[in-house]
């Protein structure tokens, strides 16, 4: 019983604080009232009785808190008691406190967000039960993280490390389930591939290994649980129906669960279906050719296993195919990486730059804070007649520090409050954002307890960073000093003190993020103005797949050709030809060339790996590539003629030394088909933006025939008219294909898509570095001008010039912006290297930067100094002096 | 009140309690009834006596109520507790054990040894 009553006490003394707090506040004044009634009785008047029985009690102040202390107030009860306090000292202050909230929101919002994408890209897995054990299995040396089918099944069966190795691609098909066929985009996995994830389905079944028996064997797909609510409106009856795959049958065998998107973060598809019937989903199949790597393979290791000991089993079995297979695996290695993007090829990249993106984020949070500190500094600087009262009332130095570190809290607590609801509404338009046209790529980054813990740590942890920074002041703070000379005491002290450290470390950083971003925007501009090797503007793209319809081989061409001429035909189309890759398009092939000479056809006998399109007669021209030399190809160059192609000036360099001996030269392609180059155009970006430069070749597709067809259409007409048009002439075709057209450069934005977010990114960022610049500065500023007010009023009064004034009053602040601002550009100008991998062209030694950061921080002083300089100017002697 | 003696450490909770003892108290009173039964000899620095009544209280050897004092102003009451009785008995016996020890000891004469 007794237990229980302590307990009650203690809960009730939790919970009636502020009672406990009034009472005792009554009891005590009570105690003076009787003591004054005594001693007026002696006959002397009842002010001077109370201010005597106030000196007879002794430190008021004092012993109140140790009342507090021996009721049981707790930790829990003293916090309640200074947060009451605190926010009725800021509620006092309010455009203070606005900024200080501001401020924070700002820093701790900037990393709310940077963290949750770090925390969707790289910290949180693969969403898959065990996903620790999953890992890509991909070349260790070439830039691409692929593998070949046939490799896949070495890898599969004779390695020793993992469980199961599964394998996939990524496509576009046409699927037809209603009568008009549209265009999905799907995974091609083999048949272990949901085993290997070990994923159950949401309705029905997956398929499995014994479900494949050879090309084109396993006619089933499996839907997104997506795919399956949007286009059969959660239909359980949905197994078992029949589909049409690009005009092939297909059953559909299940629904995957929701929120199970497969191997990769980015990409959502609508469907699964078995690799082995690659043929029929792509139109083509190179399932049994050991040269050509298409597929990511990813697998689970065995426990026990490390990562480090799979790799030596995986390169021990890649020595042993590349003396099996010369020809294709010569030097073969392979290495593990983390699942989720694209193994190494977007994931090293991505990583880096969300890792460097957390850094500058964080050097945000820190300039906020050195921000805030030097605020609460001067805060406590004007606090200090406060202070020294309270210190002789008999308050302790630790209860005042813990008053202010409370207060400092408070604030962090409501800037991270306010940080986080922005962050949020920023990452729901972020994870909705689908960054690449008719492609399903998006990056979900809702928040989750990780991003609200981390936020929280952050405040906190800054709360205690900038409230401890006006600990000194008060700990050496001399009551009797502080009330002889109240505010006053040493504003003036000419020694660098901790307050211009904060100031001049928050420039610097400052200065860092606005070089980083300056250099990024920079290499943003350049990258659009840079020379593709095409003119996106005034082209439209229209993209189709001829097997989706089943047309095959000459049949194919044929319509292609009909698809052609039919746009052709339409006014105001000035040129239009089609290929079967675009440039700077998520996709692209490659394939080795050999000299003439050569004769044994060995990937290390190559002369180079040029980027191959197959085009039609009139593609260069509606792309405005620049025909340099020779001429374009023919409707003459088919099949029966002799091969013939037109290379860039890269190729011609590397095959033939120059661009003058390539034409009427011969190179040959895989096999060992001669080819003949009949023109030379100029080199452009393939791959990406930031690509060194590549050989390219455009071989003619009535040679090398392709069902894919990017209609290229050139047309000055605007682009709601064109595309109507061209819907318009391509329906009255008939042909029963999906078409999906768009500007080229809309499509384009899928190259440029890592460059602009990485841009904006840094952008945001080197503008909060601006904007916390400004307020540290305007606020050390106003600061240093309010307290030498006076001491300006005199020297104006004596005749000092504008100058002399400004100086004396603003002299310091600009000394420190000078100095912040040339260690922070120095600093950032070392980080931009860093950003070079991903901005195209960040060159940090551009004069361009330089005297963009230099003129920045010219114009955050000049903002800043403003209103503080004004004021100083203004200083009026006679007001002043009468103010004292 | 130059002849007033500080009190010993830890003798105030035993003045409070003995105080209290004979009814009812304010704290103001508390001061008055201990100068009184002391005859003025000791003194107690009128704001200290405070933090010893809360920790009283805590140990649940007081009880508080608010009344109203003989000045006509509201004033919390202290009164002692049943353990508060029992504590008080205890410590005047321990008291009264150190002090017979105390006189003793000092009382003895140098040749006495």
């Amino acid at each position: 019983m007794r237990l229980l009553d302590a307990c009650r006490s203690r809960v009730s003394a939790i919970f009636l604080r502020s009672r406990t707090h009034d009472e005792m506040e009554q009891e005590l004044r009570a105690h003076i009232q009787h003591r004054a009634d005594d001693l007026e009785k002696t006959g002397i008047s009842r002010a001077e009785a109370e201010r005597q029985a106030r000196v007879e009690f002794g430190g008021y102040e004092h012993f109140k808190e140790e009342c507090h202390e021996q009721s049981g107030a707790n930790v829990v009860d003293s916090l309640t008691h200074d947060l009451r306090y605190a926010s009725r000292v800021l509620r006092k202050s309010p455009g203070f406190t606005m900024v200080a909230i501001m401020t924070l929101a700002l820093g701790i919002g900037a990393n709310a967000v940077v963290f949750s994408i770090l925390n969707a890209l790289v910290l949180r897995p693969v969403n898959v039960p065990q996903a620790q054990n999953l890992y890509v299995i991909q070349p260790a040396s070439t830039g691409s993280s692929t593998e070949s089918y046939p490799d896949y099944l070495d890898i599969r069966d004779r390695n020793r490390s993992f469980t199961a190795i599964a394998g996939y691609e990524m496509a576009p098909a046409g699927l037809n389930s209603d009568g008009t066929p549209a265009q999905i985009w799907l995974y091609e996995a083999t048949g272990n591939y949901f085993d290997v994830l070990g994923v159950q389905p949401y309705l029905g079944r997956f398929f499995h290994a014994s479900d494949e028996h050879g090309a084109n064997s396993a006619p089933y797909l499996v839907l997104s649980y997506g795919y399956w609510k949007s286009h059969f409106f959660g239909n359980a009856n949905v197994v078992g129906r029949r589909v049409r795959l690009n005009r092939f049958t297909y059953t559909v065998l299940g629904v995957a669960p929701p929120g199970f998107r497969g191997s990769e973060l980015f990409f959502s598809p609508d469907i699964w279906a078995p690799l082995v019937d690659e043929q029929q989903v792509e139109g083509g199949s190179d399932l049994t050719s050991r040269g050509a790597r298409g597929m990511w393979l990813v697998g689970n290791l065995k426990g026990g296993i490390t990562p480090s000991q799979a790799s030596a089993d995986l390169n021990d079995l890649a020595a042993s195919l590349a003396k099996e297979h010369p020809e294709d695996d010569a030097g073969m290695r392979l290495k593990l990486s983390r699942p989720g993007l694209l193994g190494d090829m977007l994931g090293g990249p991505v990583r880096a730059f969300v890792t460097g993106l957390m850094l500058l984020s964080a050097l945000v949070l820190l300039a906020a804070c050195a921000n805030l500190g030097s605020l609460f500094a001067a805060r406590a600087g004007d606090r200090g007649r406060e202070v020294a009262l309270r210190l002789a009332l008999g308050s302790s130095r630790g209860r005042i520090l813990r008053q202010l570190l409370t207060e400092a809290v408070l604030v962090s607590l409501g800037g991270s409050a306010l940080g986080i609801v922005g962050a949020v509404a920023l990452l729901r338009v972020i994870s909705a954002w689908q960054p690449v046209p008719d492609i399903p790529i998006n990056v979900p980054v809702n928040p989750d307890l990780r991003t609200y813990l981390a936020a929280l740590v952050l405040a906190l942890v800054s709360g205690l960073i900038f409230g401890l920074v006006p600990a000194r002041q008060v700990l050496k703070a001399d009551p009797y000093q502080g009330m002889k000379m109240g505010s006053q005491t040493g504003a003036r002290s000419e020694r660098i003190s901790l307050r211009d450290i904060l100031l001049a470390l928050e420039i610097a950083v400052c200065a860092v993020l606005v070089t980083a971003s300056l250099v990024a925007v920079r290499g943003m501009v350049r990258s659009l103005h840079s020379n593709f090797g095409f003119v996106p503007i005034h082209a439209m793209q229209v993209c189709t797949d001829v097997d989706m319809g089943g047309h095959h081989g000459e049949d194919a061409a044929i319509l292609q050709r009909r698809i052609l001429e039919a746009v052709k035909g339409i006014p105001g189309v000035s040129a239009a030809g089609y290929t079967n890759r675009v440039p700077l398009n998520l996709g692209w092939s490659d394939n080795t060339v050999f000299k003439d000479s050569a004769t044994d056809y060995k990937i290390s006998n190559a002369a180079a790996d040029a980027m191959e399109y197959n085009v039609s007669p009139g593609y260069l021209g509606a792309a405005e590539t620049t025909l340099i030399a020779g001429r374009d190809l023919t409707w003459n160059d088919t099949k029966d003629a002799p091969r013939v192609a037109v290379v860039n000036q890269e190729f011609a360099r590397r095959l033939f030394g120059s661009e003058a001996n390539a034409i009427g030269s011969h190179f040959k392609i895989w096999n060992g088909v001669r080819v003949l180059v009949i023109g030379v155009v100029e080199d452009g970006k393939y791959k990406t933006l930031s690509e060194d430069p590549q050989p390219a070749m455009f071989l003619s597709i009535l040679q090398s025939p392709s069902s894919e067809t990017f209609l290229i259409v050139r047309s000055d007409r605007g682009t709601a008219e064109i595309t109507a048009a061209l819907e318009r002439n391509l329906r009255a075709l008939n042909t029963g294909l999906p078409f999906s057209i768009s500007t080229w450069s809309r499509e384009l934005n899928t190259a440029l898509f890592s460059a602009r977010a990485a841009s904006m990114a840094l952008g945001v960022l080197g503008v909060l570095g601006a904007m916390l610049a400004i307020t540290g500065i305007f606020g050390l500023a106003a600061y240093s001008v309010s307290k030498r007010l006076r001491e300006l009023g005199i020297r104006i009064a004596l005749g000092a010039k504008r100058r002399e004034v400004l100086s004396a009053a603003l002299g310091r602040v600009i000394r420190l912006l000078a100095a912040g601002s040339a260690v922070g550009l120095v600093l950032g100008l070392a980080a931009t290297k860093l950003l070079s991998f991903i901005v195209y062209q960040a060159s940090p030694r551009d004069p361009a930067v330089l005297g963009g950061v230099i003129f920045c921080m010219t114009l955050v002083g000049l903002m800043a100094a403003w209103i503080p300089a004004q004021r100083a100017l203004g200083a009026d002697p006679l007001v002043l002096l009468r103010e004292e | 009140m130059t002849d007033q003696a500080q009190i010993l450490p830890g003798t105030l909770d035993l003045l409070i309690l003995r105080a209290v003892s004979l009814g009812p108290l304010h704290g103001y009173g508390i001061l008055l009834r201990i100068a009184q039964i002391s005859g003025n000899a000791l003194m107690i620095e009128q704001g200290a006596l405070y933090p010893g009544l809360y920790r009283l209280v805590r140990q649940g050897l007081l009880r508080t109520s608010w009344g109203t004092s003989e000045n006509n102003r509201r004033a919390k009451y202290y009164e002692l507790t049943v353990s508060g009785r029992k504590r008080l008995q205890q410590e005047t016996d321990d008291w009264n054990r150190l002090v017979a020890a105390m006189t003793t000891a000092l009382s003895v004469r140098p040749e006495e040894a």
